[in-house]
């Protein structure tokens, strides 16, 4: 086919009409899913989630793991017989051990033998996120720090980069270890990186995280840093407290009552 | 041409074997085994038009899987105007939850091994 002058001045003009067009119509078509939760209504919307942690409260309860039971049941965590191959969303470090730099040899005897309750802290400058190079580990714009199994292609940096030690390594296929499945949340296949996603698919049907809900003796308050009258906002004024590892520059959004 | 009745016999076996797929169910007499997947719901409509799910249902889901994981977008309107949650496993294996007799028989007729299920879990199938 050949193409005079008007004939490519006129498909050039179509062409670019039907791409602003085509523009509008994407804008409008992502406008109206952005807009389609909120009429939904029930998910929590939040700008920088956050969890304090009171420290005292819970190593009063000595040995309990509501919270640890409740995360991993209902995120299908396997439990492997070798150490090695641990797989950990939220679980107990010593306090030396989760507190570098913040302890020492005269430490109170409560703190000093009882092990600190810790998570994935969700930093707000997240070096897990800036060594991924699929982008499978990502920052929300609610401070979440995500992860997509689907993008996860198992290299292990993140785990090298994360000074909390808050991811796990699937050396194995975890499904014949997980004792009791739950079907409303996916397993992990071999060989992919996964860590505590602070409940988002909780948050997004209207629920507080698990290990939140768990605990009995209200340890654990979950809200948004962002809002002055959320209850993280409340507790942080009225106590003194410490985050893991501030020296880092890493900015973590798990806050501990000592 | 010293050897050229060896070469036209060997092309010959050649495009013998090489069409062998396009003759064999004609000289075997049988038909050949066209996948026949089942659709046991009474819902009338599916979120998109059936000729769209039958070529599209991976770019669909895939779209699925960014809007959840990446933008954190659970709904989305489907054409009847109805809103439906983004899930594989709540939503699609909802209406087909026979997975052997759905997913499976084109799936493996054509040889394709989705990954879904290595990690999303596999909804019980309806007993008949």
């Amino acid at each position: 086919m050949s193409i005079g002058r008007r004939g490519f001045i006129k498909l050039a003009g179509l062409t670019t009409l039907a791409g602003v067009m085509g523009k509008k119509a994407i804008n409008a078509f992502a406008d109206e899913l952005s807009a389609l939760p909120a009429e939904i209504g029930v998910s929590l919307v939040g700008k920088r989630w956050a969890m304090v942690v009171d420290l005292k409260k819970c190593l009063r309860q000595d040995g309990c793991t509501d919270c640890i039971n409740a995360c991993h049941s209902v995120h299908n965590v396997p439990q492997f017989p070798n150490p090695k191959d641990e797989i950990k969303w939220i679980w107990k470090e010593s306090f030396d051990h989760a507190f570098l730099e913040q302890e020492h040899e005269y430490i109170e005897d409560e703190l000093k033998h009882s092990p600190a309750l810790v998570l994935c802290n969700h930093c707000d400058n997240p070096p897990c996120v800036r060594v991924c190079p699929t982008g499978a580990t990502f920052k929300r714009e609610d401070g979440i720090v995500e992860m997509d199994m689907h993008r996860c292609i198992g290299c292990r940096y993140c785990v090298a980069a994360c000074p909390y030690g808050s991811r796990s390594f699937n050396w194995r296929d975890p499904r014949p270890f997980i004792e009791k499945t739950d079907p409303d949340f996916p397993t992990r296949m071999r060989g992919v990186v996964e860590k505590c996603n602070f409940c988002a698919e909780r948050l997004a049907r209207g629920r507080m995280p698990a290990c939140v809900e768990a605990c009995k003796e209200n340890c654990l308050v979950f809200g948004d840093l962002e809002d002055p009258n959320s209850r993280v906002r409340e507790v942080l004024r009225a106590n003194f407290s410490i985050r893991r590892k501030p020296s880092l520059g890493t900015n973590p959004e798990v806050y501990y009552i000592v | 041409m010293h050897d050229g009745g060896k070469i036209l016999i060997g092309l010959i076996v050649f495009l013998a074997l090489i069409t062998f797929p396009i003759w064999y169910h004609a000289v075997q007499g049988k038909p050949p085994v066209i996948p026949d997947p089942k659709i046991i719901t009474d819902a009338k409509q599916c979120v998109a038009p059936t000729s769209y799910m039958k070529t599209n249902h991976m770019t669909l889901l895939n779209e699925w899987r960014d809007q959840v994981v990446r933008q954190g977008a659970r709904y989305t309107q489907a054409i009847d105007g109805k809103i439906y949650e983004m899930s594989l496993t709540k939503t699609c294996m909802n209406c087909h939850s026979n997975k052997s007799e759905f997913c499976d028989q084109c799936h493996n007729y054509l040889d394709v091994d989705p990954y879904c299920w290595d990690c999303h879990i596999e909804p019980e199938e309806p007993v008949q």
